[in-house]
């Protein structure tokens, strides 16, 4: 498959919804893709006083940084530990499995209730958030370390930090990038839903939000596709990783 | 070889069960062994009949139901720095580079980067891989790999070196050509070896003493001495009446054990 073929559905879906806005002519629906474009053209324009679609990205940017980069130093350590020692797992696994299904957006109230409408709240539900793929793929990848190898650093008589250090967290590297590869995608999914709580006052989450209320469609979808522009960059950065620094995963027979 | 030879391992009356959910499996029963300084002994035996578990635990990574093993004179409470071990599957890292592989045990030793490069060449030469140092595991064939593996156990200076079935994944040719390495290598270092395999004509090639294993309970049938100059000529008539007897022994094995 050539790179171009993946254009070929975007492009029919632009003119497919260009179609259907001529059709339906009315921007309080269906704004042109012309209209939605020309918001990109001027990134640094405050949107009726709402701020700028830069600004308001970068906002989100910065907050899903911060709630990630909290869920790992959490979550790493927490799952080399809980793979590598049967007990802690035996102990905690019954309430990591209770609470991994429960969705970011659930823990809302709760986070209201104890860091009150503002950045702390939102910091919380993406902690929450990102913190269980990351932890259950860290806890997978190294429970799947090969035995062999551990034990071949036995036989050198490597001690247990030697053990961790050398053959452990290299070999759950690539588990452990993947789950920080989903993690980050529900950590974006998840900042941007808390942001369009009543209280924020930044974002683009709120950007959508507000704009919506004063019925300007077209930056409701400019806020959307900056949205998923943002996290295919993302993902895009996580596989190129993937693919240099753990290119052995996929060649090691 | 005289009795007043240095015993490096010895196995007295050991026995392994191991306990599973069909009930417990006796994989060795009564195991007695001996192997002296400088012997190359192989342990044969019919797949399942206890020779990785007797690998094992004359390498410390498992421990005799009963019974002891001393190496050294030593009991055995866990990897012993005078001996290393040769796995049967490939257990190089695939994240280090075979030069980083080949270094593991002296890195493990806290041994400066400087003095591990010196002895990491000299083995990888002693190898035939001393130009492969910067290629990854999953760049180099079977053989080459093995030959790594086998680099990488060297480079501690042990006095023992333990194998199991470290050719049994290579084709016949290769095979060949890694036991007569193996033997050059072998009246070079001066170590002991302990080789397991399942191949009577890999046994007859490589060994001084060969220890039969008998199937489920793995006991020891027989110990076989074979003094053939080296280099054995496999078409020699000598080397095929011992490999045929040998392989008579061992089908009479199988054949008394229905259920391997
Ligand atoms: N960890 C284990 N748990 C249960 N049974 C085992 C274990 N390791 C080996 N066995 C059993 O012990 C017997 C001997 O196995 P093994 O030592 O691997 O034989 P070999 O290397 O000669 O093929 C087999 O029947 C095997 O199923
Ligand atoms: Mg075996």
């Amino acid at each position: 498959m050539k790179w171009y073929s993946k254009l070929v559905l975007p492009v029919l879906f632009i003119v497919a919804w260009d179609i259907a806005a001529t059709l339906i002519n009315n921007a309080f629906v269906l704004p042109r893709v012309v209209s939605v474009l020309a918001i990109f053209t001027t990134p640094f324009e405050d949107m009726f006083s709402f701020g700028s679609l830069a600004e308001n990205s970068i906002i989100s940017i910065y907050r899903v940084s911060l709630g990630f980069i909290i869920a790992c130093v959490i979550a790493v350590p927490l799952g080399i530990l809980l793979g590598r020692y049967q007990i802690f797992e035996d102990f905690s696994d019954g309430l990591i499995q209770i609470l991994r299904p429960i969705p970011p957006i659930a823990w809302v109230p709760l986070s209201l209730a104890w860091f009150g409408i503002g950045f702390a709240a939102i910091e919380f539900i993406i902690v929450i958030g990102c913190t269980f793929p990351i932890l259950v793929n860290t806890i997978d990848g190294v429970k799947r370390v090969k035995k062999s190898w551990i034990e071949t650093a036995m036989i050198y008589r490597a001690n247990e930090w030697q053990v961790m250090n050398k053959v452990i967290v290299p070999a759950a590297g690539p588990a452990i990038w993947s789950g920080l590869r989903v993690g980050f995608g529900i950590a974006w999914m998840s900042v941007v839903a808390a942001e369009m709580l009543p209280g924020t006052t930044q974002g683009l989450g709120y950007l959508i939000m507000q704009t919506y209320g004063w019925g300007q469609i077209q930056v409701v979808i400019a806020g959307m596709v900056a949205i998923g522009i943002i996290g295919v960059l993302m993902d895009l950065f996580f596989q190129f990783v993937q693919k240099h620094k753990f290119r052995w995963e996929s060649l090691d027979k | 070889m005289t009795d007043c030879d240095k015993i490096w391992v010895r196995v007295e009356h050991a026995t392994k069960k191991f306990s599973t959910r069909k009930g417990e499996i006796v994989a060795l029963e009564d195991v007695n062994l001996e192997i002296h300084e400088g012997q190359f002994v192989c342990l044969l035996g019919p797949s399942g009949c206890g020779k990785t578990t007797l690998h094992r635990m004359i390498g410390g990574l498992d421990i005799p139901t009963s019974g002891t093993i001393m190496i050294d004179g030593k009991v055995v409470d866990g990897p012993s720095p005078k001996m290393t071990m040769v796995f049967q599957e490939y257990s190089l890292y695939p994240w280090r580079t075979v030069a980083e592989n080949v270094g593991l045990g002296l890195e493990m030793n806290d041994i400066p980067a400087k003095e591990r490069l010196t002895e990491v060449m000299r083995e990888l030469k002693l190898v035939g891989l001393d130009n492969f140092a910067d290629s990854y595991p999953y760049e180099l064939s079977g053989g080459m790999r093995q030959r790594a593996a086998v680099a990488r156990a060297l480079v501690t200076d042990p006095a023992i070196m333990l194998m199991d079935e470290p050719f049994g994944a290579l084709d016949a040719q290769t095979r060949n050509k890694m036991q007569r390495e193996l033997l050059s290598i072998w009246q070079e270092t001066m170590k002991t070896i302990l080789f397991v395999t399942h191949s009577v004509d890999e046994a007859v090639y490589l060994a001084d003493k060969i220890v039969i294993l008998t199937p489920r309970p793995g006991t020891v049938h027989e110990i076989y001495e074979i003094d053939l100059p080296r280099p054995r000529d496999r078409t020699s008539v000598e080397f095929a009446h011992i490999r045929k007897s040998l392989l008579h022994t061992i089908e009479e094995l199988e054949a008394g054990n229905e259920n391997i």
